[in-house]
């Protein structure tokens, strides 16, 4: 049952090879066009493309992730964090557990990074770690460890670079196209073709450069969303239950905070898209993930287990006779049958869930500290928050007016 | 001529065959290994966990002796069904969650002790002790599943036959005892 992610590959496999042909269209355009030969096109095309691999590969994590301003956090610095983590890396049969990072941001967000499983980590927003309990906390994380244990954390690393090449060549080839023909200093390109010719070139040049990038990203798309279905179903999987998942989402919906720290090119990675709209419809092709409300749907109407096959099932449910399938046949078959367990009740007065006060004031006391900023517990109960940069060699309780050393 | 062209293509078709459904087997029975080692480790933990969980329930609700022994000795016994195979060991440990449970249920009669921090600590780690060994046990369950199916179904059990591989055991928990562990989550 864990391994036959490896067929739905196969179409994943087929969409990156589209957009390589896009992007080689480019390059062939672009030497056809500045040296009048095809093949220095894509030679160039392919060093960047190349060069770029090759810083993703041993630094696109740590890009990405200071990118989202996210900072690493140990196991005590939020010992229900780590656990969680630890307890789906289980469920996954994960061989290294990845790092965890936590974005100081109120928006609620999560997305893994990463070469390979045994280089990974998981980011969340201390939002999301304030307002989740426990089993929602985990649906979250089930859902970042699926995307790495389907290794979809490469398969989306290698698209925003090939999609970020494409951009950047298609981008400065206009700029000087348009440049060149409206100073008509071009240098005289070696093909001399003149005339029509070159017109023809220059027209379909431009279209190209102007839809490459369009189309690239529309593949882009539709890869990741596909992506989320699976990463869904794979939370349910190792959860075996659905719902916590589901309520976590439509909290994340629910939040109107927008991810300051997120872009265009990071946007595919996080658990729900960063720049969302309300109301966008499932077929919109422009979005980077399916959306909230239909995920959410899918997850409550797996009434029936935990597995693919529960999944899928809901899925067609949901989307009434839909074709396809979300999950790759070869999952579905000898997955027998997965029970749902039941929930961890949140008002047990002896479940280990601390309520909402507590999280909020756990995590923000992480972000102190992970600021830098010392605390001092009072007598009188009051937490002082000394800044880094305080030089004075004794503090006063505002409340009760004792002095503390430093 | 052809005859014997085809012969040894049949050959070394079958040869094929035969490693790659040698490997996978291997591969399956050592997943199987490893996700029991993690169970293991998760058992270990948990056996670790709870002298000192004990001890510190004992320092706020003392007189509830006969719970606490009993936690003890479940204790003691599950550590002693360590390597005696998986059904004792899923036996053992059965007991142990059940008298956990009731540790637990304890417990709530003591506001002190349910806020105080080392508790809380320590809750959190037996709580997620709990679902780990869970979460260890599914994958290691699923693990087995696969591996049997290969060494039941044909043809790869006519290579799990020759190379003697055999079924491997589920590590089931009783139902009842999930069921007696709603306060920290055992299922």
């Amino acid at each position: 049952m864990w391994e036959q992610i490896r067929s739905n590959q196969i179409r994943s496999v087929v969409l990156v090879v589209a957009m390589a042909t896009v992007l080689l269209a480019v390059g062939y355009f672009i030497g056809l066009y500045f040296f009048g030969s095809g093949i220095a096109g894509l030679v160039i095309a392919i060093v960047i493309w190349v060069v770029m691999n090759l810083v993703a590969f041993f630094q696109g994590d740590r890009v990405l992730l200071a990118l989202a301003r996210a900072r690493k956090i140990e196991r005590d610095d939020h010992p229900r964090l780590y656990n969680i983590v630890e307890e789906m890396k289980i469920a996954s049969g994960l061989e290294k557990m990845p790092d965890i990072y936590i974005i100081d941001d109120s928006a609620l967000n999560a997305f893994a990074t990463g070469r390979d499983s045994e280089h990974a980590a998981v980011a969340i927003t201390s939002g999301l770690l304030q307002k989740l309990n426990r089993d929602e906390l985990q649906g979250v994380i089930g859902h970042e460890i699926a995307h790495i244990k389907n290794r979809d954390v490469m398969l989306m690393s290698l698209c925003s670079i090939l999609l970020g090449t494409i951009v950047i060549l298609a981008w400065y080839a206009t700029r000087i196209i348009f440049f060149q023909s409206m100073f008509g200093g071009r240098r005289s390109s070696s093909s001399g073709g003149g005339g029509y010719g070159q017109i023809i070139l220059l027209v379909v040049g431009i279209v190209l450069m102007i839809l490459a990038p369009l189309i690239a990203q529309l593949i882009y798309f539709a890869i990741s969303r596909k992506r989320e279905y699976l990463a869904d179903a794979s939370s349910a999987q190792y959860t075996r239950y659905p719902e916590g998942l589901a309520s976590a989402l439509e909290k994340l919906g629910a939040s109107t905070a927008q991810l300051q720290s997120a872009n265009q090119a990071t946007a595919p990675m996080y658990i729900v898209n960063p720049f969302r709209k309300k109301g966008m419809a499932a077929t919109d092709l422009s979005s980077t993930h399916p959306p909230l409300t239909e995920r959410i749907r899918i997850l409550r109407s797996m009434a029936g287990g935990a597995s693919f096959a529960d999944y899928d099932k809901a899925y067609h449910q949901v989307h009434k006779g839909g074709k396809g399938f979300v999950i790759p046949a070869s999952a579905l078959a000898g997955g027998g049958t997965v029970g749902l367990r039941a929930a961890q009740p949140e008002a047990a007065p002896i479940g280990s869930e601390p309520s909402k006060l507590e999280r909020t004031r756990e995590v923000s006391d992480l972000m102190w500290r992970m600021n830098d900023y010392r605390t001092i517990d009072c007598d009188c109960g009051t937490r002082l928050k000394v800044p880094p940069k305080l030089k004075k060699a004794k503090i006063k309780c505002p409340h009760c007016g004792q002095t503390h050393q430093l | 001529m052809i005859a014997l062209y085809v012969i040894i293509a049949v050959v070394l078709v079958v040869a094929l065959f035969v490693g790659i459904t040698y490997n996978s087997l291997v591969r399956l029975r050592n997943q199987t290994q490893n996700a029991w080692a993690q169970i293991d480790v998760q058992l270990k933990r948990r056996h670790d966990l709870i002298p000192n969980l004990v001890e510190t329930v004992k320092g706020y609700a003392a007189h509830e002796r006969e719970t606490l022994e009993a936690v003890t000795s479940a204790r003691n016994l599950a550590q002693g069904a360590v390597g005696k195979g998986v059904g004792a060991q899923s036996k053992a440990e059965a007991d142990l969650s059940g008298a956990l449970s009731r540790l637990m249920a304890v417990v709530e009669n003591y506001p002190d002790l349910k806020a105080n921090q080392n508790f809380l600590a320590l809750q959190e780690e037996l709580t997620s002790t709990e679902n780990k060994i869970s979460f260890s046990r599914q994958f290691y369950n699923d693990s087995v599943l696969n591996y049997n199916n290969k060494t039941q179904m044909f043809p790869s059990n006519i290579v799990a036959g020759m190379t003697g591989f055999k079924a491997g055991e589920f590590f089931e928990i009783e139902v009842a005892a999930e069921r007696e562990a709603p306060k920290v989550s055992f299922s």
